[in-house]
């Protein structure tokens, strides 16, 4: 059957479709059901986010980044935050570095519960595998509620600090959840890591060297699911994450079910780190006085977080003035749709929807 | 932790091997020849001191009088990081060779500086428009952009993609 071919056809697939995560269109040229070529478009929710930036202050700017990827917000706002604070040369008091550890943490286990629910939607299991991570995901979001009022844009961390701090019922709601969390993560683990369709839909499929992950600069898990141990937690500290114990879970072969394992187990570090961060987290003030209108020196700064997708810097330009001179996002979605093309190339049409579910990208940060 | 490498050390270690291909050098980072720049991205690659084999972020800096092309590159084995830039004075026709060939993810990100800054990279596979689409006027990340030939002016209700020879166009 190998050598059978049918003429050449294209399907387009988006970018109003279910399984592309948002509004990205892919043309894919089938042989039969094989992938030959896919030509990706996006931009359908290009707001320019970069031009508005350069109209409005250092801190009006803070809710933009909410918008990027409103999947996981408060790293968002972290990594502009202290992009904003390199460039100013100040930094925040030691609770805001722990408040901020949390819900970065908080929101990558919101993230990935969004993740490895679609993931399971896409490898059909049917909405039942999202619906229980999202039981675990409201919570999270409730957490966030009690602390800035918002569930998704929380434009929560401010430079210099963060906007509040948490109210008294927030401790006790939070360890109950972290009193939860390893049981419901091994609940999802028994339900997909060894289930028969996924393994047989997800393994081998989308492989992804080390090599060719580093030549097309994906991060996060991605780049781990191929074998590569760097995590910017790790590998440049920032806040607090030196003070935690936690260990960089890798993949072995790149394939979609490694990316999936791998932000399971990341999961698991991220419940680790938040029981050492809640027990740590000394008292005091949130965060320091920076004037509305700030004017930092004439400069540039990059500073890069470690946020649920991958690497999400921000490289700012300042020439004195209340407004950034040039603001530039390095959004790990789109870098990560790199080496999509060559994931795609030779597998079934079907398995195209898993590979890109796999990357995990929102639009919202592709488009920007 | 990572180590941001200062333009000095970087200049060196680049100009033992092409020496005309430094222009200037700051504390943070260093300028190179933009005709060069394949070269030194291939030198900045393969060196073992410097093995920089991860692209992080491509991108460009309106400054009015020239364009900055800024490369943000690391080495993982090293955990260091540096800072290269290019400068394209050019402003009518900037043009860069591209380095798709030396690292792979400056393709998506060449892409996104051609379409919202204006500058072409030469010998790149399939330069496009990513987020805006052709014939959409003018490069909106550019500082005169309101004033470009076939842009908006302010104040005016069109909103820019009305390709100039439509109806309705607002005319430069």
């Amino acid at each position: 059957m190998a050598d059978v071919h049918s003429e050449p056809f294209v399907i387009n697939l988006g970018p109003q479709h279910p399984s592309t995560h948002g509004v990205f269109r892919m043309r894919l040229t089938l042989d039969g059901e094989r992938v030959l070529d896919m030509d990706m478009t996006v931009g359908y929710l290009h707001r320019s986010t970069e031009k508005l930036a350069e109209e409005r202050t250092y801190i009006q700017n803070i809710p933009f980044t909410d918008r990027m990827d409103y999947l996981s917000a408060m790293t968002n706002n972290l990594a502009y935050c202290l992009a904003a604070e390199k460039l100013l040369g100040i930094e925040a008091p030691e609770r805001a570095q722990y408040l901020r550890v949390i819900m970065s943490e908080l929101q990558r286990l919101a993230n990935h519960a969004m993740a490895i629910g679609a993931f399971a939607n896409d490898c059909g299991a049917w909405q039942t595998p999202l619906m229980y991570m999202f039981r675990e995901r409201e919570k999270i979001l409730d957490l966030f509620e009690m602390t800035c009022g918002a569930r998704l844009t929380t434009n929560y961390v401010r430079i210099g600090g963060v906007s509040f701090d948490v109210p008294p019922e927030f401790v006790p709601a939070m360890t109950a959840l972290l009193a939860e969390m390893p049981r419901r993560i091994e609940e999802y683990a028994s339900l997909l890591t060894e289930n028969e369709i996924l393994l047989a839909r997800a393994r081998d499929v989308g492989v992804l060297s080390a090599a060719d992950a580093i030549d097309c600069a994906v991060s996060g898990p991605m780049l781990r699911a191929s074998g590569v141990a760097w995590d910017l937690r790790k590998a440049e500290p920032y806040c607090v994450y030196d003070r935690m114990d936690f260990d960089i879970p890798i993949g072995v072969n790149g394939d979609c079910y490694d990316r999936m394992v791998v932000r399971l187990e990341e999961m698991r570090q991220s419940v680790r780190i938040l029981e050492q961060a809640l027990a740590q987290m000394p008292q005091g003030p949130v965060k320091i006085n920076v004037p509305l209108a700030v004017r930092p020196p004439v400069g540039e700064a990059y500073a890069r977080v470690e946020s649920p997708k991958g690497e999400l810097g921000f490289y700012l330009v300042s020439d004195g003035g209340p407004t950034p001179y040039r603001f530039k996002i390095r959004s790990p979605s789109y870098i990560n749709l790199t080496p999509l093309k060559q994931m795609m190339v030779g597998h079934n049409v079907a398995d195209a929807v898993i590979i890109l579910g796999s990357i995990d990208i929102v639009l919202g940060e592709v488009d920007r | 932790m990572s180590r941001y490498l200062g333009g000095k050390e970087v200049a060196e270690r680049i100009a033992r091997l092409l020496p005309e291909a430094v222009v200037d050098v700051a504390p943070q980072w260093v300028v190179v020849d933009p005709t060069k720049l394949l070269a030194v991205g291939r030198l900045l690659k393969d060196d073992p001191e410097l093995d920089c084999r991860y692209l992080i972020s491509l991108t460009a800096v309106d400054r009015i009088d020239h364009f900055d092309l800024v490369y943000h590159l690391a080495s993982l084995a090293k955990n260091h990081v540096i800072v290269v830039k290019a400068r394209l004075l050019d402003r009518e026709k900037p043009e860069a060779p591209s380095l798709t060939a030396i690292w792979r993810a400056a393709d998506l990100q060449e892409c996104e500086v051609y379409d919202l800054m204006g500058i072409r990279f030469s010998g790149h596979p399939s330069l496009r428009r990513v987020f805006l689409w052709e014939g959409f006027a003018g490069y909106p990340l550019r500082k005169d952009y309101l004033n470009m030939p076939g842009g908006v002016k302010p104040g005016l209700p069109l909103f820019p993609g009305v390709r100039p020879d439509e109806e309705g166009a607002v005319d430069g």
